[in-house]
Parts: C-alpha cells; structure tokens; sequence
C-alpha cells in the first residue's frame, strides 16, 4: 500500500515563478507581446535579401586589414582616444566621489541625498552619443567635447555604484572609527573607504574600459578619437582600415580587461 | 597590505600608522605616477581644443536652452510609433541575444565546455568581439549590409548584447556548486538531464536578472541607433537635430527620459523580486 503511493508520486522540477497565475500571464503575456512587436515590424525582405550577398562581399572586404594604408590617421585616432579616456576617467571618477557619498543614505543628509541622485539619475538617463551631441554643440568639435561626455556619463555609473556600496558598507566598523573621536573626513577615510576601495578600484578599471568602448563611437558625432576615423573608413568603403581600427579596439579592450583582472586580485 | 600593523617608534612612543613605510612609498609613487599621465592627457586634448568655443559655452547652452523651452507637444502624436520602434528593437534584440548567449555562455565557461582548448578560446572571443563594438558600429555596418531600418537595429542590439549576456552567464555558471552536479550525475542521468537539472536551476535566477539589466541598457542604446539609420525614436531625433527644431529634439529628449525611467524602474522591480 505504502510502496504503491510512493511510485505513483512523480517528481517535478520547481518552476521559477511559484504562483501559477503569474508565470502563465508572463507566459501568455510574452507571446502576445511578441506577435504585436513582430507584427508591426516593417521588413523590406526584398532589401534584406539583395543585402545579403553585399554582406558577404562587404565582410570579405575586411580580409586582409590594411594596418599600413592609413597608420598615421588610426594611430593618431587611436591615441586620441586613450588620451580622452584617461582623462575622462579620472575626472568622472574625481567628481562621482563627492555625488557618491552624497548619494549614499547612511552618510548624507536628505537634501543632499535627493539633489544628488537626481544629478545620477539625469546623467544614466541619456545614451552617450545623446550627450555627445549636444556637448559638441556647446564646445566645439574636437576631443574636449567627448572628455565632456564621458566624464558626465562616468559619474552617473560610478557614483551610483559608489553610493550603493557605501549603503552595504559594514556600519559596526565605521562606528567604531567614529567612536574613537574621529572627525568626518577621518570617519569616511578610515571607516567607510577601506570597506569600500578594492570593488571601487576594480569598478574603475571597468569603467576605464567602457570609456575606451564608448570613446570610439563618439568620434561619429564629431567628439574626437577613433570614431570620427572608423567613420570615415565606412563612408569611404575602406572596409580594410575599418577592420584594422576594429581589431585594434578590440585588442585593446583585451588588454584592459586582463590587466583589470590582475590588478583586482592584486588589490583583493 | 593592510595585515601588517605598522607602529613607528618616536621620541619613545609608539605611533599608529596605517601603512608601513616602503608601501606608503610605494602608493605614493603610484599616485604620483598616474597624476603624471593624467596631467599629460590633459596637455595632448587642451592642444587640440579651440579654447574660444570652450568659453562661449554658457551662452550657447543659455541660447540653446531659450529654443529648446517650451517643447512641441503637438508633435507627439508622430513619436508614438518610432516610440514602439524603439521598445520592440531593445526587446526583440535581447531576446535573441539571450537565446545565442546560452551555447557561447556555455563553452566558456570552464566547467562545462566541451573542449578548453579548442572551444573555450572561440567562445571568449566571440565575447571580447561582441562587448567591445558598440551597437552603433553594429548598426553602422548592418545598416549598409540590410539596408535602413528596425531590423538593423535589433540585430545590431542583439550582437553587441550577446557579449554581455554570454560573460555575466558563464562567470554565473563557473560559480555554481559542482556538488549537485556530481549528485545527479550519480543518478545516471545523461548529460542534457544533468544540464537541465543541476547547472540551469542554479543559473536561472542569475539569467533572468542578467536578461532584464540588459533589456534596460538596450532600451538606451536603442534610442540612439536611429541616428545612423536603424529605426526608431533617433529617426526623428536626427530629423529634429538637423533641421534645428530644438521645440521637437527637447520633447523627444523628455520622451526618451521618461522610458528611461520606467524601464529602470520596471528592471530594478524584477530584479528585486528574483534575488
């Protein structure tokens, strides 16, 4: 009898979503989601087509990269784009400490708290080429313009991660540092910044990676490095340089992550 | 470092000091040598700016913002459907990312790739390749191969996502705990039904956390991919930006920041309800 109960009992996987109501609205709700988008998506497949053996020719035009051709433009694109991004990187992060801490609710008071995770909020807000254009309205062409841009859009990055890190900080040891009679610079120096500086300082390696990424697209709206040259390549159909400038970026961004990596275990 | 507790010793008494003295050193030399390159960046892009312009900013901005104030409302009406553009292209491409991102996730990982050698080198630069061109270069050249248009823009979105996806997923699979695996691995089961059972319940949670934090980073990627061609709300933002309506680029400006907000919002909500 008991034996008979026990094999009739068949095991299931438990579902992600426990309530069956819910997981069948998702479900349900995602197919007709699907048909609307799908629907509605314009598709000159007639084009597509025509495309496709241009994408083969275009892509068999990228073989062999022409490093030589145009050395002199790539690596001066290329070293104007390192330069924008050390710079960028370094104020960004200089200014999203202040925001940061301001940002964090155990250490500010509200009014600062608000006023700078509003300033957060309206610098994730917009994509970096948004920000590009209008910066490069206001300052002219040329790599300012994109220092500019990505300093803005590295404060919202970092300084909301830096606020939210210091919101998981330990506050038992941070207390113990203001129990001793220290003062607020020596509280946030001693306490909070030891806690929160080997994340930050991989965060930061991280971000100097995506402002190198992000440094080789602004160039299309007129903000300096790379990307103005890749453009150029594109519209002059010198897919070889273009390939070239695109393995270089993703050499680099190689580079960088490695070296991140090593430096993070280094620090931790 | 900081394991060491450093004490100097002066005039008899014993000081607290945070760092020995050679890492002190050596911190500082790290400082000074990093301020070093930064000041000579700054050098090589002052070179390069024309200071003038730099100066006259606040009145542009001052000028730029008396044509931008009040936005065009009426001109709504024409956005709702590059709006929709916009929205299906940063969905339907980080659906197809996710799904292209499970087989490359999982031959590299290290765990589960079938051949270190061989497969897991392809893998990761697959990733490298994906991460490091962004969507917009992406669109660049999709837009010549395919021609204009939102299926440009979901490849494109759904190539650069891939990377991303694929490396949060592996880094998630090579932390699962191999103990489940090897139990239901000891129940005979085949290689599919140890995959289905042991490592994709330990995954999921992270998955579906990394599916919506890229959805939300593609909805503002996917704003701007218009600008080069490939549909959606930066269509009518370049149109804006080049006939110098300013009334129309600031309500499309508002429009994109209020569905910036509402998918971060929406993201932070689910990722909250998984974790």
């Amino acid at each position: 009898m008991t034996v008979a109960t026990v094999v009739s009992r068949h095991w299931r996987k438990p579902p992600l979503i426990r309530r069956a109501w819910i997981r069948w609205a998702l479900g349900l709700g995602a197919v007709v989601y699907l048909a609307l988008a799908l629907g509605t998506i314009d598709v000159n497949w007639t084009r597509v087509w025509e495309g496709l053996p241009r994408g083969v020719r275009f892509f068999a035009a990228f073989f062999p990269p022409n490093f030589t051709g145009r050395w002199n433009d790539i690596s001066d694109g290329i070293l104007e784009s390192l330069y924008m991004t050390v710079a960028s990187t370094v104020i960004g992060i200089a200014i999203s400490i202040p925001v940061g801490l301001g940002a964090a609710k155990n250490i500010a008071p509200s009014v600062i708290y608000y006023f700078c995770r509003g300033v957060l909020a309206l610098s994730r807000s917009f994509q970096e080429i948004i920000l590009a254009i209008f910066f490069v309205k206001l300052f002219g062409f040329g790599p300012f313009a994109g220092v500019v841009t990505l300093s803005f859009a590295t404060i919202g990055f970092y300084g909301k991660l830096l606020a939210e890190d210091i919101e998981d900080a330990d506050p038992s040891s941070a207390e113990a540092v203001r129990a001793t009679g220290a003062g607020w610079l020596q509280w946030i120096n001693y306490g909070v910044q030891p806690q929160v500086m080997p994340r930050m300082i991989g965060l930061a390696l991280y971000r100097f990676d995506i402002n190198f990424r992000e440094s080789a697209v602004v160039g299309i709206v007129g903000a300096g490095g790379i990307g103005a040259t890749l453009d150029t390549a594109f519209n002059r159909y010198e897919f070889d340089s273009a390939a070239a400038i695109l393995l270089i970026i993703i050499a680099i961004v190689m580079v960088v992550e490695y070296s991140s990596s090593y430096v993070r275990r280094w620090v931790q | 470092m900081g394991a060491v507790v450093a004490i100097a010793r002066r005039d008899g008494t014993r000081v607290w000091h945070r760092r020995a003295h050679s890492a002190q050193f050596a911190i500082w030399l790290l400082w000074a040598i990093g301020a070093a390159i930064f000041v000579y960046c700054c050098q090589l892009i002052s070179d390069k700016t024309i200071w003038p312009f730099v100066t006259d900013a606040p009145a542009q901005a001052a000028d730029l913002a008396a044509r931008m104030i009040p936005p065009d409302w009426a001109f709504i009406t024409t956005l709702w459907r590059p709006m929709w553009d916009t929205i299906n292209m940063a969905t339907v491409g980080t659906a197809l990312a996710l799904v292209l991102a499970v087989p490359v996730a999982y031959c590299a990982a290290r765990n589960t790739t079938p051949s270190a050698v061989a497969v897991r080198p392809v893998a990761l630069f697959i990733i490298v390749a994906s991460r490091s061109i962004n969507a917009l270069i992406w669109a660049l050249m999709l837009v010549t191969i395919i021609g204009p248009g939102v299926l440009a823009g979901i490849l494109a979105i759904a190539l650069r996502s891939i990377g991303f996806c694929a490396k949060l997923l592996y880094e998630a699979i090579e932390e699962i705990d191999e103990s489940q695996v090897e139990a239901v691995r000891a129940t005979g089961a085949s290689g599919a039904q140890v995959a289905a059972f042991s490592i994709v319940p330990q995954v999921l949670p992270a998955f579906a956390g990394v599916s919506v934090f890229r959805w939300d980073i593609n909805i503002r990627e996917s704003t701007v991919l218009g600008l080069v061609g490939a549909g959606g709300i930066g269509l009518p933002l370049n149109a804006a930006i080049t006939t110098l309506a300013w009334t129309r680029v600031s309500l499309i400006l508002l429009i994109i920041l209020a569905t910036v907000v509402v998918s971060e919002w929406i993201s932070a909500k689910v990722r909250h309800a998984i974790i």
